[in-house]
């Protein structure tokens, strides 16, 4: 029997005044019966929409009719023939932007909750089955997958699946890149991320931390090393910054340092040496999730104040609903309207104040946003001793400085064909190299259809 | 995991290490950095490459233990390992064309003013080195020097050892007397290096400096590394470490060095009273 209330079955959450404080996961995730309960919402269309609305194309309302009939085992099998990484899209997808977005429930009410119910799937199995993948007999041919993220990890699950000898490459010291150094333990724990780098290594991929590529190898070398193929998904990490005066001052950072320091060296924890800025009041600027990331890392470190300056309206702010929605209910600030023009500091160097002018919007710009327009003469001041500079990025230029032919546009961004190739034969690419910034979703979209091509050229030779 | 493979004390402070590192080893450069991390929960440290050998697989390294990560790795012996040894990064000293360069390094930087020194030396230019230290005792690598320098000046602070005085010095006695060198790289403390650009501006000699702010990736991810250079910003991990001495904003970047000053002495405090402890309980 169908459940037909309008909204989606609760999931429990931290108290957010206890949670603004602590590192631990916000969303604490459904139990089986909360579960099925939240399944029997689901229709089981017979042209289901949300499945379109998934870059990955999870098979939906298959999944979701094993959990209503408590087959969470079954149900996860099914997710994982299209997903290898569920435990991360369940947390961390947009779907009120993709599947959610298409579900027939939404019409009236609430949609499915598609995302939690997958994290729940993800989860009841790595808790209670967590079956290392076994390994498929190798065909010999060597496949390098640069960069350990979402598309990366992707890339390399599917290739390693066809058989294919894959090394994946991390530059920094922990496979996971983004989902590691970037988005907080309280969103996405990082045991969750090295329990799917650990199955990768069952499935036999070589993990290789420390490897620069670009500096300790190039492109080319790894082809001389007997690689017969290289998929690129190192990601779009190289911060902006505004370019006002005072961003040389202390206490003022990219979001990239300041999640750096926080997720992958957990700043937070006593027992680890990683410095960071000790803050009473910080602004964010920018309104993406990675600023309200970094609010939120800002407030758990002890700040008395976070404001998140964003020179658009809320409305505007590219960050998910939810992430807002956190970020509020843990006391962060929005300033929104509102552009620094100037980073004040004391006689010792440290950001004391940030200068910032009103603005308002005007007639839509070619991001179809509204443009933001300077209010005149009406700047102000508001005291913060930290800035965290949240302005988006861009690839990082190591890769295509160091190798021959390697095309990229305007942005950056590498340049692939229909088939995810570069304009470097046998080099393919996908994820935010390609893209620029975008989401953990679309970057695992391109890692899977990156190593379908890289098993259609290899077959082709 | 890298091993250490040999380690020599070269002064009370100062320490060499050479760490099994084939991948580094293969491409390293003079003018290169690497990062290294002891365990888990050490911090990222990068330094200066001092030396490598490429039929070996090791990479030598020089370390003044002054915070408490290099005192941490200061306290490990041969045969230990470290978790994390990653490069090379940045980019190598330039020595293409350069016929005449004079080398300054002060102090600890020496160590990797030497492999740059060799560097212009086996690119076939002719090459004077001026290497300034405190006082005898903490002098470092002079017979490396005397070995690559056409001309080699020892100078230290009190005068216990070659001649007294600073650096700076003999490098304008040289520029006065109209030595025209194709460039000046000076490696050393920040203020070392200020004064060295200070001396050779009128001149209009060409002078690179080697920059070693804090850092985090080493990759241009995180910024943290950024100096303000002939009035652009530019990140020392990826666009240097050496940059045009002349243009580089030093007041800034003393600035940003000592961001976590404060909290480092603490640490590296308690770090000592913990080993302290530790040592009386032993002898107890």
């Amino acid at each position: 029997m169908a459940n037909m209330t309008l909204v989606k079955t609760p999931m429990p959450e931290q108290d957010p005044q206890i949670r603004a404080r602590n590192f631990k996961e916000v969303a604490l995730g459904y139990t089986a019966e909360m579960a099925i309960e939240e399944a029997n919402r689901c229709l089981g269309c017979k042209n289901p929409k949300c499945v379109e609305g998934c870059p990955v194309n999870v098979r939906i309302p298959e999944f979701i009719k094993k959990v209503q009939e408590g087959d969470f085992k079954a149900a996860y099998e099914i997710i994982t023939s299209t997903n290898a990484l569920p435990a991360l899209s369940g947390r961390v997808c947009p779907q009120e932007s993709q599947c959610e977005a298409k579900c027939v429930r939404g019409i009236k009410g609430e949609p499915v909750a598609i995302g939690r119910l997958e994290r729940f799937v993800a989860d009841w199995y790595r808790e209670n089955v967590n079956e290392m993948p076994s390994k498929v007999p190798s065909n010999g041919i060597k496949v390098a997958v640069v960069g350990s993220g979402p598309a990366g990890m992707t890339a390399a699950s599917d290739l390693a699946k066809k058989g294919y000898a894959v090394t994946m490459f991390e530059a920094l010291h922990t496979a996971g890149g983004v989902l590691v150094y970037g988005i907080p333990e309280f969103r996405l724990p990082k045991a969750i991320v090295a329990n799917e780098v650990e199955k990768l290594k069952a499935q036999g991929v070589e993990v290789m931390t420390n490897m620069v590529i670009g500096r300790v190898l190039t492109i080319d070398e790894l082809f001389e090393m007997g690689y017969k193929a290289v998929f690129v998904g190192s990601g779009a990490g190289l911060p902006m910054f505004m370019n006002i005066p005072g961003e040389s001052l202390k206490g003022v950072m990219s979001a990239n340092e300041y999640l750096t320091r926080t997720n992958l060296m957990k700043a937070y924890d006593e027992s680890y040496d990683t410095p960071i800025v000790q803050s009473k009041a910080v602004a964010v600027v920018g309104g993406g999730n990675v600023a309200m990331d970094a609010a939120r890392c800002a407030m758990r470190l002890g700040a008395e104040h976070v404001y998140v300056v964003y020179r658009r309206g809320e409305a505007e702010m590219p960050a998910r609903l939810e992430e807002k929605h956190h970020a509020k209910e843990e006391g962060i600030e929005f300033m929104t309207l509102c552009n620094p023009t100037e980073i004040l500091g004391d006689e010792n160097g440290r950001a004391c104040g940030m200068k910032c002018i009103r603005m308002e919007l005007g007639e839509p710009d070619a991001s179809g946003r509204r443009r933001p327009i300077e209010v005149p003469n009406s700047e102000f001041v508001i005291d913060v001793d930290t800035v965290i500079m949240s302005l988006g990025t861009s690839p990082n230029p190591l890769i295509r400085s160091t190798t021959p032919g390697l095309e990229t546009n305007r942005k950056g961004c590498l340049i692939v064909n229909e088939n995810e190739m570069t304009t470097r034969d046998g080099v393919f690419a996908g994820g935010d190299a390609v893209t620029g910034a975008a989401t953990v979703i679309l970057a695992m979209g391109a890692g899977k259809k990156g190593a379908e091509a890289i098993d259609k050229y290899l077959q082709g030779k | 995991m890298f091993k250490i493979v040999h380690k020599r004390e070269l002064n009370a402070n100062v320490t060499l290490m050479e760490i099994e590192a084939p991948f580094v080893a293969r491409k390293a450069k003079a003018g290169q950095f690497i990062i290294f991390r002891i365990d888990e929960k050490g911090e990222r440290v990068p330094l200066t490459i001092a030396g490598y050998d490429r039929e070996k697989g090791t990479v030598t390294i020089i370390f003044q233990k002054v915070g408490f990560a290099t005192i941490a790795l200061g306290a490990l012996n041969e045969g230990d390992y470290i978790q994390d040894f990653v490069g090379p990064l940045g980019k190598p000293t330039d020595v293409e064309g350069k016929k005449k360069v004079c080398v300054v390094g002060g102090g600890v930087g020496c160590a990797i003013a030497l492999p740059s020194a060799k560097a212009f030396k086996e690119a076939g230019a002719e090459v004077t080195v001026i290497v300034g230290f405190r006082s005898k005792d903490i002098v470092i690598l002079e017979d490396e020097f005397k070995a690559c320098a056409d001309n080699l000046i020892l100078m230290t602070d009190d005068g216990s050892y070659g001649r007294h005085g600073l650096v700076t010095q003999p490098l304008q006695e040289l520029l006065e007397a109209g030595e025209e060198f194709d460039e000046v790289l000076a490696i050393g403390p920040v203020p070392m290096m200020k004064f060295v650009c200070k001396t050779t501006q009128p001149f209009g000699t060409h002078t690179m400096v080697s920059l070693n702010p804090i850092m985090v990736d080493g990759t241009g991810m995180c910024g943290g590394c950024r100096v303000t250079v002939g009035g652009e910003t530019k990140f020392a991990c990826v666009d240097g470490p050496e940059f045009d001495g002349h243009q580089v904003d030093f007041a800034e970047l003393m600035n940003r060095n000592s961001l976590y000053r404060t909290r480092e002495a603490e640490v590296t405090h308690n770090h000592a009273c913990r080993i302290d402890a530790m040592g009386k309980q032993l002898i107890k």
